[in-house]
């Protein structure tokens, strides 16, 4: 890997500060129902048109764990190397608020279904790890919206008692980009194992972000405040180095950090308080009595490990042994598992090194250019191989690749008929290339003594000008073998 | 004796299905009889023309195969009825209707009963006197100088039976809300184990504590009662899945060698001398029907009503919390939200309901957590350990019902703690989940009735019902009061 450092510290007057971070991801359970009803949970259906008696929290009505989830969580706690708590509690979170209709969540408190765990990101200045302090199941509270009408507020419980999984991590971020990374792999992480499908922009991954600041080599933490559901990488980004560089001005000014609940303003890119610890809620936590302990059977924990799929760690490691790419290529890979699929079908059914250039390269641009994501790739992962098998077969150059792969682009051609139609076949018949060579040679005796006199930086000179006579198509291995031996 | 009303349940279904009586007939009775019961306040809502309409429907199309064809059968206002006000005697909930109906009273129209109205009880289910309601209390049909309590919460059931205004009843049990007014109304009432019935669409009071139960006239018809109603349900995580025995048919009344254990700390300060007499009585019962009476000891007892009344108002201060006015129920309007659940829960709930909710908030809290909600659990704990090591000796546990007889409407109201002491024979068995009977056994020297208690192990309702049955055919209780509210 590179030889860079970590070397994400901030000035103040005083001294420089390492910032500490630490998140509270909340990731919506990829299920058809909710946490504890039997309630759809579509996006963007009509207001409160998924809502049970349960999630309506009409008398009488009790809450029933819904197992799919349980399911979702642990095989979770298993893609993040966590401890899975055979037993578990669900706990009530008491307060009153108008999108949370029983006056109080169901959330588990003291005995989380998933334990310690640890993530690792790769950054260039090599692998971070990143502690899993817990994962805990809980439901998610309805929508207040102030915006409909001038005086009332309406409610859409279409979201309420939707499965989330809380996923808190230990304080062991440093930087906003590590806390970028964190999140693309934990996002990467419960793709493939479809546990949630990741969605910032619907809201199936938000995060509370809690920050701190000290002096570098300090080992004892600051005061830290929490940035509340923040929704977007970018979004947690700015709020951390806007409220990393508040901390700092107020530690210099010589005043100290209220531990306190703050909001990020996307508009005005500033951290604002919410609640001091003062005014925290007591929320009264108990185990609720409408459910039992959560005991998992026996073989339960076995059975869904079993059955795991390939997770992005292992599946870079697969294909560095397997395809000799770079720990810095795999992992570029690996984060989107469609990514990988298109890969490793390109790379099974033509060369590992070049479809891995060409995805990175070529196709990733055009990708970004055209706001596009790999499944909607225009180029086809067959048509790639095949054009990338037409360089290995010498039909094409590297150069004239480019040329053909823009003209798939456009359509999604066939490359061997790109080259056929446009007529970019490269010619390596080795008398058409000798012929242009003398050709070449005869024309340019003064350059020929210069060279043969030491100056053998014309080499290039030749090559350029013999590709130019044969319109780019030459074969430029057999110019340069042709080209040397004449020259000697 | 001659009316319907004053048949028993199960001799009622015996008549209809050998066609002796019409459904109809049946209906008409109890629908007389209550209409004329007003003074009694036992029905908040009745349904007297939709029964009556079903009775007539039920003669034309008979169907002898379902265990309560033809009942008419009126239950406490804190069970969920489809189309039907449903209150919990609050006015938080006055002129709810819900869109379900609860498991235990789906289970009672599915083997052919017909509902015949909600009664009344405590706002909530919380209190042991009836006098908590938002509709206004409940009168029992025994009476001296003065008008009595029925006892509560399950208070318009019990007075209900005991004045034959329903053929039979279901009530629920936190803390002895169905076997205290039984025992104060000369009716059998029967809080089966925890998890034996489905708490699915009854309002709920104190989640790990309330349980359904039948309330009747005499034991066989809270046996036929429980073995319609018990059973496991999807829709409770706390439902049981045991067998559901036909414990109607398995009644018998030879209990000879039945090991009975008498707890010696159930002899609590204050307990009046007739009810350790009635006590007396019972074990000479038990022992002349060839029974092995012993002393047993359940030291953790004296702590049963301190810990119950930190559990049951901690859970009840969480499951009152969705009456907020945003969704249902009342409102009462504010100048934003806050104002609003203020003005709505001061408004909505009555005194003793927001006594509860203060105390459950305040065990919860933070800082006093540990010292009062998880020690109660810890002592709860101990109490239910008690009776494991008891019941490793003995099948049944016979108390006295309740320290007292009925008193008299406002004469505990100013003084919870006095209220509360009502309860202090029954919390244990909530508070250990067991199943137990109160029996009316006699009367003190002013008339009214009292109960006894027995207490089984879990889910053996079966050796509970028989030991019941058999001091029941012994005793041969009678009520006796005159109808003066007519």
């Amino acid at each position: 890997m590179s030889e860079k450092q970590f070397d994400y510290y901030l000035k103040g007057e005083k001294g420089e500060y390492e910032v500490v971070i630490g998140l509270e991801v909340h990731a919506q359970v990829l299920s058809k129902s909710k946490l504890f009803s039997p309630s759809e949970t579509k996006f963007g259906s009509e207001p409160n048109s998924q809502v049970s008696l349960v999630d309506a929290a009409m008398p009488g009505m009790l809450p029933v764990i819904n197992k799919f989830c349980i399911e979702q969580a642990v095989k979770t706690g298993l893609g993040l190397n966590a401890q899975i708590n055979s037993f578990s509690k669900f706990d009530r979170k008491n307060y009153f608020y108008a999108d949370l209709p029983q006056g109080y969540q169901i959330s588990q408190f003291k005995y989380p279904i998933v334990g310690e765990g640890k993530v690792i990101l790769d950054m260039p200045y090599g692998t971070k790890e990143v502690g899993i302090e817990r994962l805990h199941l809980e439901q998610d509270a309805g929508k207040s919206m102030h915006d409909q009408d001038p005086n009332n507020s309406y409610v859409d419980l279409n979201r309420s008692g939707i499965a989330l999984m809380e996923i808190v991590s230990k304080p062991d971020l440093r930087s906003p980009s590590q806390v970028g990374e964190y999140i693309k792999k934990l996002r990467s992480i419960m793709r493939y194992l479809n546990t949630c499908d990741g969605n910032m922009e619907q809201g199936s991954l938000r995060a509370d972000v809690n920050v701190s600041v000290r002096k570098k080599g300090s080992k004892e933490f600051g005061t830290r405040c929490e940035i509340k559901n923040v929704n977007s990488i970018k979004f947690m980004q700015q709020a951390i180095e806007y409220e990393a560089r508040r901390q700092i001005d107020v530690i210099e000014d010589g005043k100290n950090i209220d531990q306190e609940t703050r909001l990020f303003d996307t508009k005005k890119q500033e951290t604002r308080s919410m609640r001091s610890k003062e005014d925290a809620h007591d929320y009264r936590y108990f185990p609720d009595p409408d459910l039992l302990p959560l005991q998992l059977e026996e073989g339960y924990i076995e059975n869904l490990k079993k059955d795991l799929p390939e997770l992005p760690d292992q599946k870079k490691q697969r294909l560095i042994s397997d395809f000799k790419l770079s720990s810095y290529e795999a992992s570029v890979i690996i984060s989107d598992q469609a990514v990988s699929s298109y890969y490793e079908e390109v790379a099974k059914n033509s060369d590992y090194k070049l479809a891995a250039t060409w995805l990175m390269g070529e196709l990733f641009a055009t990708l970004n250019k055209e706001g596009k994501e790999i499944s909607e790739s225009p180029v086809s992962a067959k048509n790639l191989a095949q054009m990338i098998n037409l360089i290995k077969d010498g039909t094409i150059s590297g150069k004239i690749a480019k040329t053909v792969f823009e003209e798939m682009v456009k359509h999604d051609g066939d490359p061997s008929k790109i080259v056929e139609e446009k007529g970019l076949k490269q010619t390596s018949d080795p008398n058409e290339i000798e012929n242009t060579i003398d050709k070449i040679l005869s024309s340019n005796q003064d350059k020929v003594q210069q060279y043969k006199s030491g100056k053998e930086k014309l080499f290039g000179f030749f090559v350029g000008q013999v590709m130019k006579e044969m319109k780019g198509k030459g074969n430029p291995r057999m110019i340069n073998d042709i080209l040397k031996n004449k020259l000697k | 004796m001659s009316e319907i009303y004053n048949l028993t349940l199960c001799q009622i279904i015996e008549k209809i299905k050998s066609k002796e009586i019409s459904c109809e007939e049946v209906t008409k009775s109890f629908v007389n009889r209550a209409g004329k019961s007003k003074k009694l306040n036992c029905y908040i809502e009745d349904t007297f023309d939709q029964a009556l309409k079903k009775s007539k429907d039920q003669d034309n199309k008979f169907e002898s195969d379902k265990k309560l064809f033809g009942a008419p059968i009126a239950v406490k206002d804190l069970f969920c009825t489809k189309g039907v006000q449903t209150t919990a005697s609050s006015k938080m909930l006055e002129g709810f209707k819900p869109e379900y109906e609860s498991t235990v009273t789906s289970k009672i129209w599915n083997e052919g009963a017909n509902l015949l109205g909600k009664l009344n009880c405590d706002e909530y289910a919380m209190g042991s006197s009836n006098e908590t309601s938002h509709f206004g209390n409940v009168i029992n049909p025994y009476k001296n100088d003065k008008d009595l309590v029925p006892g509560g919460s399950s208070g318009g059931s019990a007075s209900a039976v005991a004045a034959c205004l329903t053929s039979a009843t279901v009530g629920t049990d936190t803390g002895g809300s169905i076997r205290q007014p039984a025992s104060f109304t000369g009716t059998v009432g029967l809080k089966p184990t925890y998890g034996r019935c489905s708490r699915w669409g009854i309002v709920a009071f104190a989640s790990s504590l309330d349980q359904a139960g039948p309330m009747t006239k005499d034991v066989k018809d809270s046996a036929l009662l429980l073995e319609v109603i018990a059973g496991h349900d999807d829709k409770d995580s706390t439902s049981a899945q045991n067998k559901v025995e036909p414990f109607s048919q398995k009644l018998k009344k030879d209990i000879k060698g039945l090991k009975i254990g008498i707890p010696k700390e159930y002899k609590i300060d204050g307990i009046s001398k007739e009810i350790l007499n009635l006590w007396e009585k019972g074990v000479e019962v038990v022992k002349s029907l060839g029974c092995d009476v012993k002393e047993i000891s359940l030291p953790h007892t004296r702590y049963a009503l301190p810990t119950y009344y930190i559990i049951a108002p901690a859970e009840a201060s969480s499951n009152l919390a969705r009456y907020d006015g945003v969704r249902y129920g009342f409102r009462a309007e504010g100048k934003d939200l806050i104002e609003m659940y203020e003005n709505t829960r001061s408004l909505g709930f009555g005194d003793e309901v927001k006594r509860r909710i203060l105390i459950g908030t305040y065990v919860l809290s933070s800082g006093y957590y540990d010292a009062y909600y998880l020690k109660a659990q810890r002592v709860r704990r101990l109490i239910k350990n008690d009776f494991d090591e008891a019941f490793k000796k003995i099948d049944t546990i016979l108390t006295p019902t309740t320290p007292s007889s009925a008193f008299a409407i406002g004469e505990n109201i100013d003084d919870p703690i006095a209220m509360y002491l009502n309860d202090v024979l029954t919390v244990p068995a909530n508070l250990a989940g067991l199943p137990a009977i109160s029996i009316p056994a006699g009367y003190d020297q002013n008339n009214l009735p009292l109960g006894l208690q027995l207490i089984g192990k879990p889910f053996d309702e079966h050796t509970v019902l028989n030991n019941a049955f058999a001091i029941e055919q012994s005793i041969n209780f009678k009520s006796n009061f005159k109808d003066w509210w007519m």
